[in-house]
């Protein structure tokens, strides 16, 4: 996934997989209450119109649902495009696009109702037709969507359209106001697929007619949500306004967005100081110090982990006791809060904040700790670094004498280069000696991937709320398992908790998997990401997802 | 002349063909490719891409369908802009740079040489040495620094000019300026020392005996012989500025062709990288012409066969 240019990207299923793909055999029927609830009902006590400056990100790659894949695209596209379902403020499903939906007793079929009288920015009629073109084009193996296959391998017919041939998937429209989509088997969480922002509808017309340059110009530009493209400038900014023929864009806010797109922190931050923008997300880390405690500066959570890569074929990381020697000679508080100053959580295990367990509300970190306790314990780090040198002799190099010079490969990007250099000092207690290795970010990820390093920095920011979407990374043969780590016991639970039906085996298997891994010292986890932002106390009712999205649609500002 | 002109013009022509044949070689050879993310992409994905931009094919007849595209005009698609061609982005973003390079330039000229020629008129008295202290440090400041002190000075502290984007005439300020700061002194520094040259020149003694005024000495003989070597300078740093800084293109937000350029290197968008290697190698071999061409005109003594 990717996010921004160096962290690892994001993108995402929007939302909570709160659970995971198993037998759902009881029929639901949604309502469509209120409508979008509470969030519509607060917006319209705000003074509406006005217009909106803000920095999410820099120019998108492109600007297509079906193609997006980074978290700023989303949040442009978001904002233009509605699909069936929308996500609300708690990232809860909400009606989008479809008033009402539900599913078959036996899981497999489900039905989308749409409301009467869509209609698309250009003022044509939007049916359940747009959604059968959309899903297929998603599914088309020619467009390679980089999310076709999570989000449509669940439908029926997947595999024969991924293969080239789009009508096998099984999805229809009986009626114009009527989407139908038969499931290979049961998902639970299906509704958040159909809320996720690449399988919102796109016009065939103007797709068919403009080819891939159509989502580079406001004129063909065609959308379905509360917003509609007037401007794009890339390198510079896309401007969109209030789309009329949105079904509820009564409850919109701004009449205006300026999505202002700006690459260079330092830029980033003197146009928000000077007014220019109400919000700022790319920001300079020597900033970030001074900023904190400003309640303008938000500091949010966000699913994924930085952590070590060792090269496990590699002699002498091949010995799970220098892995581990090397794992506990590492203060993860002081990397976390001093040398990231604050902007990483220190990661005692692998699977951080942020990411739902089996029952509600609840947190698979928290359940980790509770069963298993804290796999690092940063309390006792002269303990461990004392236990560090003890492990180092008895893998036979006392004070690290006979350990080879190695290096440690890294881009210089956000704090790896400073990581580096503490971890250059941290081993060096150990008697080793490291070399910091930087490279350009391709070069950095060409390597590590085919295994021509000694130890990588590596990182992961998730997709989607769920642990497996982490812990698979270290799976045998998967094509980010950078340190082509591989433990049969391992593969089998993580293998477990794909096929199971049962909620609580779903995560039961990951967690003992996490904890095959941890011990193995399979990865080297060191920090878990956050996310940060200025945002102007004048603005209200906007708000920033765990995945890193930001939605102002509802917003407004004093 | 025209016989010079056409000669050059094949020579150019051969140039490019070098440029674009190693860019393209060397490219291949980095490692990484347009379709490597953080996150592994599926094999069908990757095959259908490869076979969308040809990459599937062997790299010599990725070469030869490459030039002969070129030769039909054709640059091929941005693989990491998706839906724009690697035209429309040179054709969008290069008069971006091009005027804030070309009006940098003229800023340059307009002060650099006046600057040379007052200083070496006034050789080592104080406005020479002030110009030798302000050129050291004009040459010396790096681009980003000196953006960065007038953000300060005029954005942050003052709030007299705009930090971000070209969108009135105000903006063009800062760039501008940052832009032709090294550019002006480097001139005035070329055009002191070889006024000076010129100076002592035995034709420049007899104007003065022979009572010609210093006005006239000045513009007829001294600044004519001295500028030489200035115009040398000109034709590769039009170039240089025209296609734009990705420093300063990036502090102030500006959509131009040098940040494209660097962009597309880090992203490997390799009909991106080939598209404006060649754009920027061929416009710096016809700035080069001109050069040679104003020199001609401004030199009889140079003779173009």
């Amino acid at each position: 996934m990717r996010k921004a240019k160096y962290l690892l990207p994001i993108a995402a299923l929007s939302l909570a997989f709160l659970v995971s793909c198993g037998g759902a055999d009881k029929s639901k029927q949604e309502s469509a209450k209120g409508e979008s609830g509470s969030q519509a009902a607060e917006a319209s006590e705000a003074s509406a119109g006005g217009e909106l400056n803000v920095q999410v990100g820099s120019s998108p790659e492109t600007m297509d649902p079906a193609l997006n894949s980074a978290s700023d695209g989303a949040t442009y596209i978001l904002h233009a495009f509605t699909g069936l379902l929308s996500i609300d403020k708690n990232s809860d499903v909400v009606p989008g696009l479809a008033e009402k939906w539900e599913h078959s007793d036996d899981g497999l079929t489900w039905t989308f109702h749409l409301r009467p009288d869509l209609k698309w920015s250009d003022g044509t009629d939007l049916t359940a037709e747009d959604f059968v073109y959309s899903w297929k084009r998603l599914a088309d193996p020619a467009l390679a969507a980089p999310y076709g296959y999570d989000l449509l391998s669940v439908v029926a017919g997947y595999e024969e359209a991924s293969n080239g041939d789009l009508d096998a998937l099984q999805v229809s429209a009986p009626d114009k106001d009527t989407f139908v989509v038969k499931l290979s088997s049961p998902c639970t969480f299906f509704d958040q697929i159909a809320a996720f922002v690449s399988t919102a509808p796109v016009q065939k017309k103007t797709v068919e007619e403009n080819g891939d340059a159509w989502a580079t110009k406001p004129e063909t530009y065609v959308s379905s949500g509360p917003y509609r493209m007037t401007e794009y400038v890339d390198g510079d900014r896309i401007v969109y306004e209030k789309n009329p023929y949105y079904y509820d864009k009564d409850n919109i806010t701004f009449d205006k967005i300026v999505w202002h797109l700006i690459e260079d922190g330092n830029s980033v931050y003197t146009a928000y100081n000077q007014g220019e923008l109400d919000l700022a997300k790319t920001l300079p880390s020597e900033e970030i110090p001074s900023l904190k405690g400003n309640e303008e500066f938000h500091l949010d959570p966000m699913m994924g982990t930085y952590y070590i890569s060792f090269n496990i074929q590699k002699a002498p990381f091949n010995d799970p006791k220098v892995r581990e020697a090397l794992s506990l000679a590492v203060d993860r508080d002081y990397v976390a809060n001093t040398i990231m100053q604050g902007t990483y959580t220190p990661a005692n295990n692998l699977v951080g904040p942020g990411i739902s367990d089996a029952g509600e509300n609840s947190s698979f970190e928290e359940v980790t700790k509770e069963k298993y306790g804290n796999f690092f314990d940063n309390s006792k780090y002269e303990e461990n670094l004392a236990k560090a040198k003890e492990l180092l002799a008895e893998a036979g190099y006392p004070n690290g004498q006979g350990f080879p010079t190695f290096s440690y490969l890294t881009n210089d990007a956000s704090y790896h280069k400073p990581v580096a250099e503490y971890l250059q000092n941290a081993w060096g207690q150990l008697g080793l000696t490291m070399n910091i290795d930087i490279q350009e970010w391709k070069t950095v990820t060409a390597n590590r991937r085919s295994g021509n390093y000694d130890v990588a920095r590596n990182g992961w920011v998730m997709d989607y709320n769920d642990p497996s979407n982490m812990i698979n990374l270290f799976e045998t043969g998967n094509g980010n398992n950078d340190g082509k780590y591989s433990n049969p016991d391992f593969d089998a639970l993580v293998d477990k908790a794909r096929k199971t039906a049962n909620v609580e085996e779903h995560y039961d298997y990951l967690h003992q998997a996490e904890q095959v891994l941890l011990k193995d010292y399979g990865a080297c986890p060191v920090a878990y990401y956050t996310e940060f932002y200025l945002e102007k106390p004048n603005l209200s009712n906007v708000w920033h997802t765990p995945t890193g999205y930001f939605l102002f649609m509802y917003g407004k500002k004093a | 002349m025209p016989k010079y002109i056409l000669k050059r013009a094949i020579m150019s022509l051969i140039t490019a063909f070098l440029v674009a044949t190693l860019t393209f070689f060397v490219m291949n050879m980095v490692p990484g490719g347009p379709f490597l993310s953080e996150k592994a992409v599926t094999p069908q994905a990757q095959a259908a891409m490869e076979a969308k931009y040809g990459l599937d094919k062997p790299l010599f007849q990725q070469y030869t369908t490459y030039m002969t595209g070129i030769l039909k005009g054709d640059f091929g698609l941005s693989i990491k802009k998706r839906g724009r061609t690697v035209s429309q982005i040179i054709g969008t973003k290069f008069p971006v740079s091009a005027k804030v390079g070309g009006l940098a330039l003229i800023l340059a000229v307009c002060t650099g040489i006046p600057l040379g020629a007052v200083a070496a008129f006034n050789r080592g008295k104080f406005i020479d040495n002030l110009l030798v202290v302000l050129s050291t440090a004009g040459i010396a400041i790096p681009s980003f620094l000196s953006s960065t002190i007038l953000i300060y000075i005029f954005t942050t502290k003052l709030k007299w000019l705009p930090s971000l984007g070209l969108k009135d005439a105000q903006s063009y300020i800062m760039p501008v300026v940052a832009l032709a700061l090294y550019p002006t002194f480097y001139m005035a520094r070329l055009m002191r020392s070889s006024m000076l040259d010129v100076m002592g020149q035995d034709y420049m003694r007899t104007a003065k005996a022979k009572g010609v005024t210093t006005f006239k000495a000045i513009f007829k003989h001294a600044l004519r012989n001295a500028i030489l070597p200035v115009i040398t300078y000109l034709g590769p740093l039009l170039a240089a500025l025209m296609t734009g800084s990705f420093i300063i293109e990036k502090i102030f937000n500006i959509p131009g062709l040098g940040s494209e350029f660097v962009s597309s290197i880090t992203s490997r968008d390799y009909p991106m990288i080939m598209g404006t290697t060649i754009f920027l190698a061929v416009f710096i071999i016809i700035m080069n012409l001109f050069v040679d061409i104003a020199y001609a005109i401004v030199d009889p003594r140079i003779k173009l066969k």
